[in-house]
């Protein structure tokens, strides 16, 4: 017969053993997912694939130039609309409409936003960019991006706002300075590594979209700098590539996999250190 | 009015959103060029009523004001008075050390560049000048461009008022500006409180009895939203003429 302190750290023991294995069952796929990538994907590896555009299937070679750059041009020129955008929205909530009612509901909204599908998101843009025009674009591509940036900003910029202690704004007001100014000089100061940070992890989240390009840059087999045109982009190229039957264009799809990964835990790590750095703690975001 | 009379208050009523009645019928002057302290038990309105005299409390929603405050011709509780102007007339040290997220030299030049001071070598003099007469100087002069949060407290107090006086305001209001420094720290800024008389009107909230009698002229008491006693500093203490007040200022409550 066993006493109750037995009983209590066979249950603590069991609880313990379910938890780690829950941990490494995560970890191992996340792991074997990420080696996969790096494995087949530095194989690929090679300068041609940045400084050569694709070639018809069937012929070895080539490269994903075209892609790499398309991607480039949809990921600024989305990065161009949404920091903007976002950066004065949480501007508005967290100063202007500080308090008020309208400040929670887009608030709220923003957060659902966060969570919505992005392919529900390139439907939309589909319908209104898209369709009405008659062909694909790359504006249509950036303007989806841009919109699931949007919120990611917004509400960082809000969160790291309402971090900025009031009397540090009293202290500008108390000098004469209007509100304008006391946002543009002393409070975007203070909250400039926060709000960095956001749009860094912004650019994160949307520079591995697939669904929301599918609908409206599509895709180019040809180098395209016109964003009135379909663009190429490397998330595309890699959903197009790993269902052909060609092994280089597989191959290929590694590669660009292996690239767009390394971009976004560089993208994610420097985010992070910068919080770390400005508020010597672990980011919550 | 009194040619020596900076601020004139009266019959000042004051609500927070809400309608709470925190300040009760306040009616007295404060003088050119010398120091009024304020004392009084925490929540007796005191702090309440120095952000009367910058129009602080407008930056909330539903405060409300009652009466006349008359700073020289104008009755700053007027609808119509520019608060931006007002508050450069009227400079403010907050409890705790308030330095802008960036440089020292920048912190100061902020209020000048709001002031429209374009010109880089009058905006250096300035700033120079500004800590020359905070007693910053000497510690800061080969520092200008550091990061301002990287002073002591005590130092970043000091740059506080430096900023105040930079932009050269007719009345400079003080909300405990010794609260949270330590003793040095405390006499370096009384010594230089004293200093600031001779071009500003200097009003300045305490909970440190000592420190009202070293600094000021004139002394206020408030508590529970009402001046109790105002007069010369000297009679307040030595010969109050209200029992609350003799009582608050030996120690008895408060």
């Amino acid at each position: 017969m066993m006493t109750i302190e037995q009983v209590r750290k066979l249950k603590s023991l069991i609880a313990l053993a379910f938890c780690t294995l829950a941990a490494f069952f995560g970890l191992f796929w996340l792991i074997f997912i990420l080696g996969d990538v790096l494995i087949h994907g530095i194989g690929a590896l090679n300068p041609s694939l940045f400084t050569n555009d694709p070639v018809p299937p069937g012929i070895e070679g080539g490269g994903l130039r075209n892609a790499f750059v398309g991607h480039l041009i949809i990921t600024s020129f989305a990065t161009l609309i949404g920091v903007p955008v976002g950066v004065l929205g949480g501007t508005f909530l967290a100063e202007y409409a500080r308090g008020r009612k309208i400040a929670r509901v887009i608030s709220v909204l923003s957060d659902i936003m966060v969570s919505v599908p992005s392919i529900v998101i390139g439907t939309f843009i589909y319908a209104v960019l898209v369709k009405p025009v008659g062909h694909f674009s790359g504006w249509a591509g950036a303007v989806a991006l841009a919109i699931i940036m949007i919120p990611v900003v917004l509400r960082t910029t809000e969160d790291m706002l309402s971090l900025v202690p009031w009397t540090l704004r009293e202290a500008a007001f108390a000098l004469g300075a209007p509100y304008y100014k006391v946002i543009i000089h002393v409070v975007y100061r203070a909250a400039a590594a926060g709000i960095l940070t956001g749009i860094l992890l912004s650019i994160a989240r949307v520079v591995g979209e697939t669904a929301p390009l599918l609908f409206t840059s599509f895709n180019n087999s040809f180098f395209s700098a016109n964003m009135n045109g379909p663009v190429s982009s490397l998330t595309v190229t890699i959903f197009q590539y790993a269902m052909g039957p060609y092994s280089s264009w597989h191959s290929q799809a590694w590669a660009a996999s292996l690239m767009i990964t390394v971009f976004i835990l560089v993208l994610t790590v420097l985010g992070r250190f910068i919080l770390r750095w400005r508020y010597g703690k672990r980011p919550t975001i | 009015m009194n040619d020596n009379i900076k601020i004139e208050v009266r019959r000042l009523n004051f609500y927070y959103s809400g309608a709470l009645h925190v300040l009760k019928d306040i009616s007295f002057s404060m003088y050119k060029n010398t120091v009024t302290a304020l004392i009084g038990p925490s929540g007796c309105g005191k702090t309440t009523f120095l952000r009367c005299l910058n129009r602080m409390h407008d930056l909330y929603p539903g405060n409300r004001y009652e009466g006349e405050i008359w700073m020289d011709d104008d009755n700053i509780l007027d609808n119509d008075i520019d608060h931006i102007g007002l508050r450069s007339k009227v400079g403010m040290v907050f409890q705790k050390p308030t330095p802008f997220p960036m440089s020292i030299f920048e912190n100061i030049a902020f209020g000048l560049k709001l002031m429209g001071i374009k010109k880089k070598t009058e905006i250096a003099e300035r700033v120079e000048r500004a800590l020359k007469d905070a007693a910053l100087w000497e510690e800061t002069a080969d520092i200008l461009n550091k990061f301002a949060l990287s002073l002591s407290g005590g130092q970043q107090q000091r740059l506080c008022i430096a900023r105040a006086i930079a932009v050269e305001p007719e009345v400079i209001l003080m909300d405990e500006p010794c609260s949270a420094l330590d003793p040095i720290a405390t006499a370096k800024i009384e010594d230089l409180i004293t200093e600031l008389t001779k071009r500003y009107t200097v009003i300045i909230v305490t909970h440190n009895m000592q420190q009202a009698a070293r600094v000021s002229e004139y002394t206020g008491f408030f508590m529970m939203g009402k001046l109790i006693e105002f007069d010369t500093t000297q009679k307040i203490f030595t010969a109050p003429s209200d029992k609350m007040t003799e009582d608050y200022i030996t120690g008895r409550f408060g």
